[in-house]
């Protein structure tokens, strides 16, 4: 239990996706102007992040790992070449899952997310989870919670990020800078923040 | 004397509007005459607040809420050399010495800072303003009194254009300009900044020293320091290297030029609150979190004895490093700290609770005081945020109930 608790400050905190890792940006950059959306997105992230781990999970240890077909009688056979694609192909159908969930009972926030919702999909951080969790080797329970927390740390730096832009209306930001640029130099000022937790030892 | 004044700069004026020579450098005059006077602009419509309190008065008055600091960071940095030296020395040699330190440092943020402020000025055509006099003298207060002069223009050029300047300058950034010049340091030149060496000018000096002799590798390890790398207790090794809670309070240990003395920095405090400048909230909020965190693992699950630094009573965390600087002058910013009432509260709360946190668990910074403040300030604006959604509602709910 400890373990996982200690994995999960670890993913929120430690080594957040996007503010460590720098994964997830464009949804990040491109969905933060309102808390409302972002808080929503973040949401939306948390789930795909915590159904799309263990599925690739069991998919990575019975389909595709060197060995992984010795159920069927072939333990000579290596898939891992189509991991990638696989990975993908589980987040696009899961994503259209959520998609299709959203608009029947949520058509508010449906709404809010618009475009951004199938793009979850091409989520670099979604990926990214799932490529992490195969390159660390982690288990079943130890995939669960890492792809949930990923998902809660992502969510947390896009819904600060979310009120910091509210903030940031009643600024002065040069010409040149505003929008994306001034949204990328907080998010860098961000990471150096959330470097508080970097040396943390789990 | 002050008639003088005002016919010099009424006289000045016409060069330096509308189609005057100086026209473009209208900051300089502006800048300038407000110093010297007090500005003769009205508010022409919407509301009028009228109080003693402007932009003006308010950062001045936290400089002189920083004096007691100053002046005592300036006499600890010789007592430090000297009595690494083995030699006493009056009270006015000590405070030479530390000014003959402390000096350039300061001077070379203002300069740097400030021509940076200028530039941006003179290209946005906005005016001079006085919470730069703030950030410029805040910032190398939080550096340790070793620390080659180039450094502090850089780190000080950097915390005015990206931590202030680039939004539009006073009270329009997010975090703490003169902290986040500290951290830009930090990360980047982490030797001079943290390590053990960087505390103490005995032996960097080149006054000749009064035997005659400079010693060249003294170093003086600072109390956090000297806490989290001892073996067995934490208390025992504090008391055996002479920093029992009497000396950190009056602050007579190595450390950042102003952040030494827990007394000091509490008649700033005072003065701060008395004037209304610094709201108390944010104090006792840092207070109450610091408290709470290091009591939970000095006597709670953990029990007395377990880790080192775990172990340590939260009196001695209130009193080391720089948790009261930035309790007192960091976390108060107005501006980066959470606007709202009981926003300044929870904001202030978890400060001390993180600053805690990476002081106990965090093996790689032995102060965490600055980066916790950093990261509430990034999350400031989401208390805020909900503390006002929250009212909302409320009100909404009442009006309707009515």
């Amino acid at each position: 239990m400890e373990a996982y608790l200690s994995l999960a400050v670890k993913s929120i905190f430690v080594e957040n996706i996007l503010l460590a890792y720098f994964l997830g940006m464009c949804s990040f950059l491109a969905c933060s102007k309102k808390v409302e959306t972002a808080t929503g997105l973040g949401l939306a992230v948390i789930f795909v992040l915590t159904v799309t781990a263990p599925l690739n999970w069991l998919l990575n240890t019975f389909l595709l790992k060197e060995g992984a077909l010795a159920w069927a009688g072939l333990p000579d056979v290596d898939l891992s070449f189509l991991s990638f694609i696989t990975f993908i192909a589980t987040i696009a159908a899961t994503v259209q899952l959520v998609e299709m969930v959203l608009d029947r009972f949520s058509p508010a926030l449906y709404n809010a997310l618009g475009i951004f919702l199938p793009l979850i999909a091409v989520n670099c951080s979604i990926l990214g989870t799932s490529l992490f969790m195969q390159e660390r080797e982690y288990d079943l329970g130890e995939t669960l919670v890492f792809g949930f927390s990923s998902g809660v740390g992502w969510a947390l730096a896009i819904v600060a990020m979310a009120a910091i832009r509210y903030k940031l209306r009643y600024s002065n930001v040069p010409e040149g800078l505003r929008g994306l640029g001034i949204t990328m130099l907080m998010t860098g000022l961000m990471s150096v923040a959330f470097m508080a937790f970097a040396g943390i030892k789990l | 004397m002050k008639a003088f004044l005002k016919n010099f700069f009424d006289s000045q004026r016409p060069h330096f509007e509308g189609e005057g020579k100086f026209a473009k450098f209208w900051w300089a005059l502006d800048g300038v005459e407000t110093v010297a006077l007090t500005p003769g602009e009205r508010t022409e419509k919407g509301a009028h607040i009228r109080d003693h309190m402007d932009m003006k008065r308010l950062m001045i008055f936290v400089l002189f809420a920083l004096a007691p600091a100053i002046i005592f960071g300036m006499y600890n940095i010789g007592y430090q050399a000297y009595s690494a030296e083995n030699l006493t020395a009056s009270g006015l040699d000590c405070f030479l010495r530390g000014a003959y330190h402390m000096l350039p440092i300061i001077i070379t943020s203002y300069t740097a800072g400030g021509i940076a402020e200028l530039i941006f000025c003179h290209v946005r055509g906005h005016e001079v303003s006085e919470g730069f006099l703030v950030t410029a003298m805040l910032f190398p207060l939080t550096l340790p009194p070793t620390i080659p002069l180039w450094m502090v223009a850089v780190g000080c050029a950097f915390g005015v254009v990206i931590g202030k300047e680039v939004f539009g300058g006073v009270g329009m950034n997010i975090l703490n300009p003169a902290l986040t010049a500290r951290a830009f340091l930090f990360f980047t030149y982490p030797a001079q900044m943290s390590g053990a060496k960087v505390w103490d000018v005995a032996g960097s000096s080149n006054l000749i020293t009064h035997s005659g002799t400079p010693i060249d590798a003294y170093t003086g390890a600072t109390p956090l320091l000297t806490a989290a790398s001892a073996e067995t207790s934490a208390v025992a090794a504090l008391n055996e290297a002479g920093f029992d809670l009497q000396t950190l309070a009056l602050g007579m240990v190595p450390g950042s030029i102003g952040e030494t003395s827990t007394v000091a920095i509490a008649a700033g405090a005072l003065f701060l609150i008395v004037t209304g400048i610094a709201s108390w909230r944010t104090m006792v909020g840092c207070v109450a979190g610091l408290s709470a965190v290091t009591a939970f693992f000095a006597y709670g699950v953990y029990g007395a004895d377990s880790g080192v630094m775990l172990s340590l009573p939260p009196a001695y965390h209130l009193l080391m490093g720089g948790f009261a600087f930035g309790t007192v002058f960091m976390a108060t910013d107005p501006v980066s700290s959470a606007t709202t009432e009981l926003g300044r509260l929870i904001y202030g709360f978890f400060i001390g609770v993180l600053c805690g946190l990476i002081r106990v668990v965090n093996p790689a910074y032995p102060e965490g005081m600055m980066l916790a403040i950093l990261f509430m300030n990034v999350f400031a604006p989401l208390i805020d945020y909900y503390i006002v959604q929250g009212t909302t509602r409320r009100r909404v709910a009442r009006l309707a109930a009515a």
